[in-house]
């Protein structure tokens, strides 16, 4: 066949979000790649300036349905920081469980994800079944399955009481012998290995000069977790190890994410058993003084960057949100090239895409019919020369 | 056959068009169910296919911009009637009325027209998805269809005669072929799941990557054929595999009355058609989809050494004991 460019997106069964590629291929061989991130743009960093700290939490919960705990605990750390106050220990506790159990959640559903992607249903109905112990227990504690609301500027917003303590630690050794029994699949299911194993292959200078982030980076060898490089909460206290890998493929992200589920097992068994007691918050300051601070988080995607900025009154100035998608999209781009076609779902998930978080700017069309970046000033002239057309009304 | 009304009876009725599509469609559901059970769901009723199928006849057709209407209305008539056809001549209720020396070629290239079907829907579609997954549909048959063919023949050539019939009556008198013949038993399974495009051979119509491949660009009637071709090549697949390996649908001594033997005949097509559905099926949910050009490695390096393999014991078998 000669080279054929196949649309994939916005609209596509292997999407959960919209994201356009376009992929020029030869045959079945990717030649090139044209990608188009943004259909989704939300304006919540401009939102997030509009209100001030007690609301913008719940707000930034929002940018993503799956590391929701991981978007507010940047930035509550993040501002705690600038307001230079301390919250106590036990509410470090519980943000460390909320925030490992989120990693949980967020692993087996990529991993079922990334069996869809190579048609193996069956794994993806039993991680899937599996990830409802892990948002039952979620549910118990904070009473939501998404958007927990655990975090509050100075603390968290409810205790845990021993009974929501000893029934999620019941569940943890159920949910730990399916975590094994996923590293036996991984390792002996033969067409899992035969479509995970040497495909998007990216080596460790190629990761580092594209500046991925997470399971991507670390299954290629780069030994850097924020948890342990930059800690915050109680990951200093609570024994655990990164998990790294050398393989640097699809492989190597699935057995990286499968180490860190049974890490993450681990640190919210001994964040259960030893939670201190305590208030689980303190009174914050409405008011925030000057000040910057770029906030880090290991959001189970990888490293999430938040950047705040405040002018000594109740609302951020400016709060910048990079995602670990947008730091990992380069290597796709770059580890798509000359692989197969079928390989392209299974490869864009091995980053676990979180789409329409990364969404930062809107492509518009101009009257050129050409795709662009419309700047405020353009779009404000726009409007001036339209109504100075219409005349006065 | 005695007469033309028993004939006809038959080909319409019994077992041919109307318990045929019955029982194709119900095959799709225990198909659909035994997955889910196995994966933890609880999947549809038995009659969703029914529902589906009646409801997909009443839906609008859709015609693709450029797109030869009468070629894509023909096409999937054209693949139920050869998958029809090839039903005739497997048996069902003992050894088939129509079956005659060579029908076992004949059964196995009618078992074929759907698939070269769906690559020229494929191709004609005017999509990049079904084009592609055309491709890979012709594709993937150059890499299944000669081991598929050779594992089926190698009955044949034991057996010393070309009618699946008698294939069937000389394993009533000796053994199965699946004793016999094991590999070859394997290797047709392996084809027959490659030739029904089910998973891990799902290649041209996987969703993940060219959305429905060929099947893509169908909609109302048309869709609704195509899946009931591909649950009645189930259905014949299965049956032609339960003739050639599993003693086919008799009792292994004489009954009578001889109307008795017929019904249990029947039953034993159907606990033997049902069962190959289970492997089938299981073979389904235990493994994910491979890449064709991996397929293409596995099935020549493999699956086609498998099956000459095969053939030469059978030679060899034949040459030294049947022959002499």
């Amino acid at each position: 066949m000669p080279e054929v460019i196949v649309p994939i997106g916005p609209h596509h069964p292997a999407l959960k979000e919209p994201v356009n590629f376009r992929v020029i291929a030869d045959g079945e061989k990717i030649v090139r790649l044209e990608l188009d991130l943004s259909y989704n743009h939300r304006g919540i960093e401009k939102a997030a300036e509009q209100r001030d700290f007690i609301r913008v939490l719940p707000l930034l919960e929002r940018v993503c349905g799956i590391c929701s705990h991981s978007h507010s605990s940047a930035f509550a750390k993040g501002i705690e920081e600038i307001m230079q106050i301390e919250i106590p220990p036990r509410a470090q506790y519980i943000r460390t469980i909320i925030a490992e159990l989120e990693r949980m959640h967020s692993h087996l559903l990529w991993l079922g994800v990334a069996a869809h992607e190579i048609g193996f249903n069956t794994l993806f109905m039993w991680t899937w079944r599996d990830r409802e112990l892990v948002q039952d227990t979620l549910e118990e504690m904070s009473g939501n399955r998404v958007h927990y609301g655990m975090n509050e500027v100075g603390g968290v917003r409810c205790d845990l009481t021993p009974h929501q303590v000893s029934t999620a630690l019941e569940r943890l050794p159920f949910l730990e012998e399916r975590i094994y029994q996923y590293v036996d699949m991984v390792n002996d299911q033969q067409t899992l290995l035969l479509r995970f194993k040497g495909v998007g292959k990216l080596t460790r200078e190629e990761v580092l000069k594209y500046g991925a982030v997470g399971p991507t980076a670390r299954a290629s060898g780069v030994d850097y977790d924020a948890r342990r490089d930059d800690p915050y909460f109680v990951y200093t206290e609570v024994p655990w190890n990164v998990v790294t890998d050398t393989n640097g493929d699809v492989y190597g992200r699935t057995c990286v994410r499968i180490g860190e589920l049974r890490e993450s097992a681990n640190i919210v068994r001994y964040c259960l058993e030893n939670l201190p007691k305590g208030p689980v918050r303190v009174n914050a300051p409405k008011i925030a003084p000057e000040g910057e601070i770029f906030s880090r988080y290991e959001a189970p995607r990888g490293e999430l960057a938040h950047f705040i900025r405040t002018n000594g009154t109740n609302k951020v100035e400016r709060v910048d949100i990079r995602t670990p998608t947008l730091a990992n999209w380069t290597s796709v781009a770059m580890c798509l090239v000359d692989q197969n076609l079928a390989d392209i779902p299974v490869i864009v998930a091995a980053i676990d895409p979180c789409l329409s978080c990364t969404s930062r700017i809107t492509l518009i069309n101009t009257p050129g019919g050409k795709p662009g970046i419309v700047t405020f000033d353009e779009l404000r002239k726009r409007g001036q020369t339209y109504c100075q057309e219409q005349g006065p009304p | 056959m005695t007469g033309l009304l028993p004939g006809l009876v038959y080909v319409f009725l019994f077992p041919g068009f109307i318990f045929l599509v019955m029982y194709a469609l119900f095959f799709e559901s225990l198909d659909r169910k035994i997955t889910a059970r196995m994966q933890n769901r609880v999947g549809p009723p038995i009659v969703q296919p029914f529902a589906d199928f009646i409801k997909m006849l009443g839906k609008e057709v859709i015609d693709v911009d450029g797109v030869d209407r009468k070629i894509f209305d023909a096409a999937p008539v054209v693949a139920l009637a050869a998958v029809m056809t090839a039903f005739l001549y497997v048996p069902v209720l003992g050894v088939s009325p129509f079956g005659f020396q060579g029908d076992l070629v004949l059964v196995l290239y009618l078992l074929t027209i759907p698939t070269v079907v769906l690559f020229i829907m494929g191709w004609l579609s005017r999509n990049i998805f079904s084009s592609i997954g055309g491709v890979r549909v012709i594709t993937q048959m150059f890499i299944y269809e000669v081991p598929f063919f050779l594992a089926l023949l190698t009955p044949a050539l034991m057996a010393g005669t070309w009618s699946i019939s008698e294939i069937m009556l000389w394993q009533q008198q000796n053994m199965w072929f699946m004793i016999l013949q094991p590999i070859g038993f394997i290797v047709a399974l392996i084809g027959l799941q490659a030739k029904l495009e089910r998973p891990p051979f799902d290649i041209p119509e996987a969703e993940t990557e060219i959305v429905a491949g060929p099947w893509t660009e169908l909609t109302g009637r048309r869709l609704a054929l195509m899946h009931l071709v591909k649950d009645v090549s189930l259905v014949t697949g299965c049956a032609l595999i339960t003739a050639l390996f599993l003693g086919g649908p008799v009792l292994p001594w004489a009954v009578t009355p001889a109307w008795l033997g017929i019904i249990a005949g029947f039953c034993i097509f159907v606990v033997k058609t049902l069962a190959l559905l289970l492997v089938l099926s299981s073979i389904k949910v235990a493994t994910g989809r491979i890449r064709i050009d991996q397929l293409n490695t596995i099935g020549w390096k493999y699956i086609a050494s498998a099956s000459l393999l095969q053939v030469a014991i059978v030679l060899i078998i034949n040459y030294r004991w049947v022959s002499t």
